[in-house]
């Protein structure tokens, strides 16, 4: 596939080739990590948002546990899906083991934090603003809760991004319990970890620069986002 | 006040006391407020009009005593809204901040776009009624935030000292506002420290120091003829506390 030309060019030719194996990674790596960012984001932004507005004995215990939660290392996430979804484990018995779906689920536990984390906070500072007038107009904490989700739709979509990257970058979590089986489980940041070893280099730089390229396009977008948001909302 | 007359009661307030933490922020005070006149309760910084106003409005829960409003209209509106010292703009639309507020209180959607519109041309705002609303400078701020309450249709308005940070003609255009509300019949209950303000627009006046009722009486009678010494060192222009 490469003979002597540099990998570099054979990188850029599997790019443009849209080489199948290639475009399969990339696909599988982006299904993946949008589907585990959309269940992070069902289950995150309202749990975020309530958390936000409640108060309980004990939250600020939750509210640390969370926080401490989004440096939690993707192997660790990794290794713990592993023991609870491994034959003997759990879980075991759906046989997600090795599966994208099992992919998704580690992934989606790792966004899951990020994403109620930063809600929490932008919810917050923004209930701190909004509720006298809210409670004043007799909004109960459904609406309110509605109310405050839509007014910060700009910045939570900076979060679900913070989360996407997150997730599109991590390696330990998805090579664990997905096994990095060709045109199963093997994703773009698992292809480089173990495809730069075993020599292939030019998959491994290809697959690099469309990493980079999905981050320079994630942070264009939570860039803009904040902009629409302050000409939109103020 | 028209002298042998009976006007209905639209705020009643009984021994009521308000504190935080053990420190006593409201002292027990009694006082009503009759329907279609304007209140206008007076007194120094940290006098505690806002805490008495969110107490009316039912925003802060009084520790002893008792406040008797009907929150809700027979027609199941809220029969009264709040403008606050600082305006709380949502970050939407000038029209969107309106539209929002009317279904808070179930407006039908059908009627939502219509009522907010009509609110807005009754204060002037429809010229601005795309622009964010918290871009809008402050004395448009105060003007959205008294044309989101007029569109409740509340019987009883409660203002915190709604021109506190507003230029003179600003403050103009706001009392005559409100001069407006009250020939319509609006229940106003505002409080100030612009002694200026209260003499153009009070009919009646609670003056409040360290968190006590000193002093309620018309106005005339207020600044005619003031019965406490706190009250005659306040209009003199010599604080209070
Ligand atoms: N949540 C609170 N906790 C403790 N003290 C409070 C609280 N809210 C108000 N106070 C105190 O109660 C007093 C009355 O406050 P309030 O805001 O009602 O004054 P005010 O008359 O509206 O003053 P201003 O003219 O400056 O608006 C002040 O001394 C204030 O510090
Ligand atoms: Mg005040």
């Amino acid at each position: 596939m490469m003979d002597d030309a540099s990998p570099l060019m054979a990188a850029l030719t599997l790019i443009m080739h849209f080489d199948p194996v290639f475009v399969n990674i990339v696909q599988l790596s982006l299904r993946v990590t949008l589907t585990a960012v959309c269940l992070a984001a069902l289950i995150g932004l309202p749990l975020g948002a309530l958390l936000a507005v409640s108060r309980f004995r004990g939250r600020l215990a939750v509210i640390v546990a969370i926080n401490a939660l989004m440096g939690l290392p993707p192997v660790v996430v990794g290794l713990t899906f592993f023991l609870l979804l491994s034959r003997s484990g759990p879980l075991g018995g759906f046989g997600l083991l090795f599966t994208p779906s099992a992919m998704i689920i580690a992934q989606a536990s790792l966004v899951l934090p990020i994403v109620i984390a930063l809600t929490r906070q932008t919810i917050e500072d923004l209930w701190a603003s909004y509720r006298e007038y809210l409670q004043s107009i007799g909004m109960g904490p459904k609406q309110a809760i509605l109310t405050l989700l839509w007014d910060a739709r700009f910045s939570l979509a900076t979060a679900l991004l913070a989360g996407f990257g997150r997730a599109t970058a991590e390696v330990g979590a998805v090579l664990i319990v997905g096994g990095n089986i060709a045109g199963v489980t093997r994703m773009m940041t698992t292809a480089i970890a173990l495809e730069t070893s075993k020599g292939d280099l030019a998959l491994a730089l290809g697959l690099g620069i469309i990493l980079v390229g999905i981050t320079l396009v994630v942070n264009a977008l939570a860039f803009g986002m904040s902009r629409i948001g302050v000409r939109h909302a103020g | 006040m028209p002298d042998n007359q009976v006007r209905a009661v639209a705020l009643s307030v009984s021994d009521m006391s308000f504190s935080i933490g053990g420190v006593q922020l409201i002292y027990p005070m009694s006082f009503q407020v009759t329907s279609g006149r304007r209140l206008v309760v007076l007194g120094p910084n940290g006098a505690g009009k806002s805490l008495l106003l969110r107490l009316c409005h039912g925003l802060l829960q009084p520790n002893a005593g008792q406040v008797h409003r009907n929150d809700l209209h027979p027609a199941g509106r809220r029969a009264h809204a709040m403008v606050f010292q600082t305006p709380v703009m949502l970050r939407r639309s000038v029209l969107d901040n309106v539209t929002h507020a009317l279904a808070a209180i179930a407006v039908p959607p059908a009627q939502l776009h219509g009522r907010a519109v009509e609110a807005l041309n009754r204060f002037g705002l429809m010229g601005l009624a795309e622009r964010p609303a918290r871009l809008l400078s402050g004395g448009e701020q105060q003007r959205l935030a008294i044309a989101r309450a007029w569109a409740l249709r509340p019987d009883l308005l409660f203002l915190d000292e709604p021109t506190a940070a507003l230029d003179p003609s600003a403050t103009r255009l706001i009392e005559a506002m409100l001069t407006d509300l009250h020939a319509e019949g609006v229940t106003l209950m505002m409080s100030t420290h612009d002694l200026g303000q209260a003499r153009r627009l009070a009919d009646d006046v609670l003056f409040l120091a360290s968190g006590s009722l000193v002093e309620a009486s018309e106005a005339q009678q207020f600044f005619n003829d003031p019965q406490t010494a706190q009250a005659r060192a306040f209009i003199a222009g010599d604080l209070v506390w």
